[in-house]
């Protein structure tokens, strides 16, 4: 019986995605795709641009209709019934420019909490908490997101995403479009949380490096459908097709330019 | 609570009891003739106890007529040509009888003319007539060599210079166009010989002109007489006698003195008239003069009300409306489309639609200027909304709150600037725009710059145009500040 539990809660899927299609003017976008994300697992979702790895999100999250298909979140059908509240159990960070320019950084995060009518000490107090998480200066939190830098901000995005403490996170190469220094820095910080918090995460980036470092398993799609699905030792050794075979050797090592 | 309700109840019978003998509406066209008849019987009518209300200076024809058929107004001066060739667009019809029988349909009728006819006419240097002895349109046929200067409305229309010149048989060697007061001034330095003139002009006694005789009787009558509404009958017959006490009263010397008083001398409409029914009455009426700064106060108050308003009502309307457009494809277009329409139709126009709708007055021109303020509103708020980035749209529905919470909270917020902006482009085209409402009654700057145009004043237009132009700028000024608080 303990055996059994104990297996289930490994392989439980706390998002389900049964074959979702979802086509553009007459564009397929995604051709009925069925993944799994385990319960507490980080995975990494990597593919070519266009691929549909953005509208996959969006799907999940309930932010677009679907043509076809099934969502399922922690079990739950996503409908539009009962999108709001699902959407309060996911939390959702996009790659840039997320941020509302009219509220302060606390605002932001905060904004969310008002509206569920929170008390201040607890808004307060879980602030406090997630400052700590997600290792940001208490100053940013008096300033507008055009005064703060784009690490800083993602790092804010972050934090707003958490404030209700969510089940899933949802993020959208979150790091495309900071430099690489700090780039380093916060890929440690967010393995760090993601390990520290144990929930489940499905993050979209392009870099192979990073979806191996972050994720416990990597999904790689491909026009649509999903080309492999497996820890990242799996897809190196046993590539399942030519595609992703290419895709695992078009890294480049910077040791490349050394003539 | 109890002394609400009576207060209340003592107002309604207020209201009722005002309403019982709601002043009789006088109109006048924009003239200075007009103006001075309306004067006239405005001022009569109160001498004779009776409450009226002038609204001076109106506009045209159609307005003062539609005016009437309304009830807008219920008296107005008007010319018997005009009324046969213009409203009623008959011909042949020669006496008052036979034209108030044709009105009657209308609920309007006329008086017997008021003693003045105030018709084309040609008009000549006095000296010079007389030097060549000249009485007639008739005697012009034996002089050639005499230089005609015309106005251009009396070159080209029918009843013009077209069938004079066939019905009298003239062969001038020189015939030009050019501007009526011009036409004066070529006379005065006789560089033109024979002009035509509104007998009833106020430069021909200040020239010295000498008025040919239409003795072939080509011109058509413009006698003047007041149209009146018939129901006047019914709900102060005091008034139609009164104005009748007018007919044959004001001959065509005394009219002529009487515009020249105005226009070449500079007084007020108000007092030439009380002067005029002082010596034929004995009645002395009492006119207040207003100063400059009673003038500017009053088309202050009167201009910023008309915008106020109108600007208020439109902001209340037009962001819905610009959010409905952003947020319903559907109807996206059709509100865009409707809207940008109404901007496209002359002010001028959109004013007189207003009349058979709204009548006369504040009510109307600032319906026109609601209607005129809604375009760069709706529309900036549209944009706005529409182009907050995606990404930020995003966030913002993943946070899972309602569309009102994310509307109200982050979309309206974000586009506040744009919307700001969008209603200060309608406030100030509001502002300028207003001054037009004095044609159908309005009050505001516009009144000053209309009288100044009909004296042809400077000093007047400016009376108005200046202040107009401040207060644009006054409400640029305000929008910019509080842009600038905004964005800081
Ligand atoms: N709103 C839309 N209307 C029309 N086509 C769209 C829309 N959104 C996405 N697409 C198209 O759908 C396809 C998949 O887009 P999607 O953004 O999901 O790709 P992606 O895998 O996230 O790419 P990238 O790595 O560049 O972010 C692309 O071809 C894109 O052009
Ligand atoms: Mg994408």
């Amino acid at each position: 019986m303990d055996r059994v539990f104990y297996w289930y809660m490994l392989h439980y899927a706390m998002i389900s995605v049964q074959n979702i299609s979802k086509k553009y003017d007459e564009k397929e976008v995604l051709k009925g795709i069925t993944l799994e994300i385990p319960k507490s697992k980080t995975v990494s979702l990597i593919g070519p641009s266009g691929c549909g790895k953005s509208t996959l999100l969006r799907i999940i999250m309930g932010l677009i209709p679907r043509d076809s298909g099934t969502v399922l979140i922690d079990g739950k059908e996503l409908k539009d019934s009962n999108k709001l509240e699902l959407r309060r159990r996911m939390g959702y960070v996009v790659q840039k420019g997320g941020l509302f320019p009219h509220l302060t950084a606390k605002e932001n995060i905060s904004l969310v909490t008002h509206y569920l009518e929170w008390e201040k000490a607890k808004i307060n107090s879980r602030i406090e908490e997630l400052l700590r998480l997600v290792r940001i200066d208490p100053v940013l939190l008096s300033k507008k997101p055009g005064n703060i830098s784009g690490g800083q901000a993602q790092r804010i995005s972050l934090m707003r995403a958490l404030m209700l403490d969510p089940d899933i996170i949802l993020l959208d190469e979150p790091l495309g479009s900071i430099d690489p220094l700090v780039r380093h820095e916060l890929q440690s910080d967010l393995k760090e949380i993601f390990k520290t918090l144990n929930k489940t995460v499905l993050l979209v980036t392009h870099d192979l490096g990073e979806a191996a470092y972050l994720g416990d398993e990597i999904v790689l799609m491909r026009e649509g459908e999903v080309a492999q699905q497996g820890a990242i030792h799996q897809i190196l050794q046993n590539p399942a097709s030519e595609f992703v075979q290419k895709f695992v050797s078009a890294q480049r090592s910077p040791l490349e330019g050394i003539k | 609570m109890k002394k609400i309700i009576s207060t209340a109840i003592f107002s309604l019978f207020f209201l009722i009891d005002v309403k019982g003998q709601e002043p009789i509406k006088i109109g006048s066209k924009l003239f200075t003739e007009s103006v001075i008849l309306g004067e006239v019987s405005s001022q009569l009518l109160e001498a004779n106890g009776i409450n009226t209300e002038y609204y001076k200076q109106l506009g045209g024809t159609r307005i003062l007529w539609n005016a009437l058929l309304e009830a807008e107004i219920d008296v107005y001066p008007e010319y018997t040509g005009t009324i046969i060739q213009e409203i009623l667009q008959e011909e042949g019809i020669r006496t008052i009888e036979t034209l108030n029988e044709m009105l009657k349909p209308f609920g309007v009728q006329a008086t017997q003319p008021l003693g003045f006819n105030n018709t084309y006419a040609l008009g000549m240097n006095s000296e010079v007539a007389e030097g060549l002895g000249l009485d007639s349109i008739s005697d012009l046929v034996n002089h050639p060599e005499l230089v005609f200067g015309f106005s251009n409305e009396f070159i080209d229309r029918n009843d013009g210079w077209k069938r004079l010149r066939q019905m009298y048989n003239l062969t001038p060697n020189s015939v030009t166009g050019l501007d009526h007061d011009l036409a004066y001034r070529g006379l005065e330095a006789q560089i033109i010989d024979v002009i035509d003139l509104y007998s009833t002009d106020a430069e021909i006694d200040y020239y010295g002109l000498k008025v040919l005789k239409d003795d072939l009787n080509f011109f058509p009558e413009y006698n003047a007489v007041f149209l009146y509404r018939t129901d006047l009958f019914e709900r102060s017959p005091k008034v139609i006698p009164i104005l009748k006490s007018l007919e044959g009263l004001i001959s065509e010397a005394e009219m002529v003195a009487m515009n020249a008083a105005v226009k070449l001398d500079g007084n007020s409409d108000a007092i030439v008239a009380a002067e005029f029914l002082n010596k034929s009455f004995n009645v002395s009426s009492e006119v207040i003069e207003e100063t400059i700064w009673d003038r500017l106060l009053k088309n202050t108050w009167g201009h910023l009300y008309l915008v106020g308003i109108s600007l208020g009502l439109a902001i209340i309307i037009a962001i819905p409306l610009g959010i409905a457009a952003s947020k319903l494809q559907k109807i996206e277009s059709m509100i865009i489309g409707f809207v940008g329409i109404l901007q496209t139709i002359p002010s001028l126009a959109l004013l007189v639609f207003m009349i058979p709708l709204l009548g006369i007055g504040s009510v109307p021109a600032m319906a026109a200027l609601f209607l005129y303020s809604l375009l760069p509103i709706v529309r900036n708020t549209h944009a706005g909304i529409k182009n907050i980035p995606e990404p930020m749209m995003e966030s913002a529905y993943a946070l899972g709150l309602p569309n009102s919470v994310i509307l109200k909270k982050i979309e309206l917020p974000i586009a506040f600037p744009t919307i700001l902006a969008g209603i200060k482009t309608s406030a100030v085209i509001n502002v300028g725009t207003a001054t037009l409402g004095a044609l159908i009654g309005a009050g505001g700057y516009g009144q000053p710059i209309l009288t100044g145009i009909r004296l042809d004043s400077t000093a007047l237009i400016l009376e108005g145009a200046i202040p107009a132009a401040i207060l644009a700028l006054l409400v640029q000024g305000f929008f910019d500040l509080v842009e600038k608080r905004l964005t800081s």
